[in-house]
């Protein structure tokens, strides 16, 4: 038994093997399937379905879904004062929190990729990426503490006659920058340190000071890591509804509404839920002009 | 490349719809459905047989405790032993929430406050109740039995299980002098810019009207939940001149606690159990029922009109208010029993007084949270009143 066993086993997975190596497409397509799949079916499925249901409606009284085809609700995003409102307020603080981001990250990510010394590197990195281990929840609740009345902003700011933001639309750029830094410094950490140092000794021996060769050789070779960083900041701004609930005071963003509509008028719900997709396909497409995709 | 393309494509499908989207008819939404509340005629049974061994339940968090969440809590695995009925729950956020899982005909009964309850009648989902078939039924408090939010033309829809009322809580340090009616909160909210704080909730427009029931008779509302389109608006309007001055809009009570314990809010609506809990923890806050009254919430466990396990949950609506396992409901989620005899059996002795449970007076000034909807609920014919779902739309405006 115990020898005729393994060799009965091993028969048909040879078989197997050979069938599959000499089958290329098979294997590809085995190889494929599931992922294809996963991405056809739960990510563009469900963006489908989102966007199909956006056209539906629902009974005024019992908030049922009623499968009658109407664009009111496209029609009463881009009519209704508030929708319009609410979107341009939500782009307004992605690009923000996108804008303050790269200006914090691009110093921070030279030091840690040209000045500080060789070995201190990778510990300064895991230093940038401690922050992304503890919750998203405790780090926003720690900000609705810091920016709290009396709290540590208040606090630091009192000897210079200064108050804290209080809760509201500034506390909740500040809170989003301080959540998605990370994904801002990584990429141009990277790209700083793949800049090769003979470029910058060449600009300095053909006499340019630091400054030019910062502009002239620096900045765009680093622009497409900063437009990659972007991509995270914005989209991840885009869609947080949970930051601003905290520490957003009475601030509403495009995720509050698509929460508040979702129990009694799902289609609204849809139809606002589409508005960040077709927003960040924009950004995205405005993006790969610059060559950031290529270097995500 | 073919990604891009693809990419092209989408965009260029986005802005045609929304092109055809700018052209479109300003039909449908609101139909006709809504109207009268003539509700299904469903039977509710005159017996109770053999127990089904299970019942599953939708409830507001801290209504159903088998000490799963804190050992000492559990009212369920005594029911369980005596009725042999095995209890299922599920935790509901919000009305609207309780309204659609309820839809899924998956649930037998549930703890729906006003704002559902109509709906759910409404609409079929929930079934009349025999009241003669729950015992304990008949020590329930008189003014909570065959409310506007708990019946329909004197048929019970369900038990009543407990109630409260919205306070109007402040900072007593920081608001001077003490506040006797809800005009600290609108018309002199200014005083306190930055940091009132209201209910984060579309039902909110009522404390409005409530207000405005008081203070200018000339719009003649009689019932806040029930509004025509001219005494809807002012309600709004008072709201949107309000909003400059509030802080944060509430919808957490940990996250109230938490503000008023700061200081980010200093005078708003409230419920009893933040005061206290507030107070508890240091925070100098009082609370009252101003003199134009106050809304508040009374809920009610009805029963599925497709309910599998009718028995059980006929057991276990007379279980929630007999009166030990109404005490230690009411005692742990904060609110006034609905059972007399539950006053005998809280383990603070002062617990009834302090919510004030069989004091008539107090609950006369209450107006309990109701639905919305187009049939005016005050009795007028002629006109139509606003329905919840533009109350939910206005809401969003509100807040801008």
């Amino acid at each position: 038994m115990t020898a005729t066993q393994p060799a009965a086993g091993r028969t048909p997975v040879r078989r197997l093997a050979g069938l599959l190596h000499r089958h290329r497409r098979l294997r590809l397509s085995l190889l494929l399937t599931a992922p294809l799949l996963w991405l056809a079916v739960l990510y563009l499925g469900s963006l489908a379905v989102l966007f199909v249901s956006a056209f539906w409606t629902t009974n005024s009284f019992t908030s049922e879904v009623v499968r009658v085809w109407s664009t009111d609700n496209f029609h009463a995003l881009l009519t209704t004062p508030v929708f319009r409102q609410v979107i341009l307020r939500s782009i307004g603080v992605a690009l923000a929190v996108t804008v303050l981001c790269a200006l914090i990250a691009f110093p921070l990510a030279f030091f840690t990729a040209r000045v500080a010394r060789p070995r201190w590197r990778p510990l300064l990195v895991v230093a940038i990426l401690t922050p992304l281990w503890a919750s998203y929840l405790v780090k926003v609740y720690a900000w609705r503490l810091i920016l709290s009345q009396d709290g540590l902003a208040d606090w630091m700011l009192k000897p210079f006659g200064l108050g804290g933001p209080g809760f509201g639309l500034p506390a909740t750029i500040m809170t989003l920058t301080y959540l998605w830094l990370p994904y801002m410094i990584l990429p141009i950490h990277t790209a700083l340190e793949q800049l090769p140092a003979n470029l910058l000794d060449a600009s300095a021996d053909l006499g340019a000071k630091p400054g030019r060769t910062f502009r002239a050789v620096v900045l765009p070779m680093v622009l497409p890591a900063v437009a990659a960083g972007s991509v995270f900041t914005f989209s991840l701004s885009l869609g947080d509804y949970i930051t601003v609930q905290i520490v957003g005071g009475k601030t509403q963003l495009i995720g509050n509404l698509v929460y508040s509509n979702i129990e009694l008028n799902l289609p609204m719900a849809a139809a606002l839920g589409t508005v960040p997709v077709v927003v960040i396909v924009l950004y995205l497409l405005a993006m790969r002009r610059t060559g950031a995709l290529s270097s995500l | 490349m073919r990604l891009t393309r693809t990419l092209q494509a989408g965009a260029a499908v986005a802005v045609l719809l929304a092109t055809a989207a700018c052209g479109s008819s300003d039909s449908g939404g609101s139909s006709a459905s809504g109207g009268g509340l003539n509700p299904p005629d469903l039977k509710a049974p005159t017996k109770l047989g053999k127990t089904e061994g299970q019942v599953n339940l939708i409830a507001w968090a801290g209504y159903v405790e088998d000490g799963s969440n804190d050992p000492k809590v559990d009212w369920v695995s005594d029911f369980e032993k005596q009725t042999g009925c095995q209890v299922r729950s599920k935790v509901a956020a919000s009305s609207d929430e309780m309204v659609k899982l309820m839809k899924t005909g998956e649930y037998d009964a549930v703890s729906a406050s006003g704002d559902a309850s109509l709906r759910l009648i409404a609409s079929g989902d929930a079934a009349p109740v025999n009241t003669d078939l729950v015992p304990n039924y008949k020590d329930v408090f008189g003014d909570l039995k065959l409310q506007p939010w708990n019946s329909v033309k004197g048929k019970a829809y369900g038990i009543p299980h407990g109630r409260g009322a919205n306070l109007l809580m402040y900072n007593s340090q920081k608001v001077k002098p003490a506040p006797t009616s809800w005009s600290a909160v609108f018309d002199d909210a200014s005083k306190y810019k930055g940091h009132v704080t209201a209910y984060d909730s579309p039902i909110y427009i009522a404390d409005a009207a409530l207000y405005l029931k008081a203070t200018k008779p000339e719009l003649k509302i009689k019932d806040p939940y029930a509004l025509d389109q001219k005494q809807f608006d002012a309600a709004v309007d008072l709201l949107k001149k309000q909003n400059p001055n509030v802080g944060e809009y509430w919808g957490d009570y940990l996250k109230e606690i938490s503000a008023f314990k700061s200081g980010d809010s200093v005078i708003g609506t409230s419920w009893q159990v933040i005061a206290n809990l507030a107070e508890s923890e240091g925070a100098k806050v009082k609370s009252l029922v101003p003199k134009e009254g106050s809304t508040g919430w009374s809920d009610t466990w009805m029963v599925s009109a497709k309910s599998k396990h009718t028995n059980c949950a006929y057991k276990w609506l007379d279980w929630v208010i007999s009166p030990k396992v109404n005490a230690q409901i009411g005692e742990y989620f904060g609110e006034a029993p609905a059972n007399a005899k539950a006053c005998a059996e809280t383990s603070d002795k002062n617990f009834c007084t302090t919510f004030h449970a069989g004091d008539t007076e107090y609950w006369k000034k209450i107006a309990f949270w109701n639905t919305p909807i187009e049939q005016c609920i005050d009795g007028r014919t002629d006109v139509k009143c606003v329905p919840y779902a533009k109350w939910v739309q206005a809401w969003t405006e509100i807040k801008g």
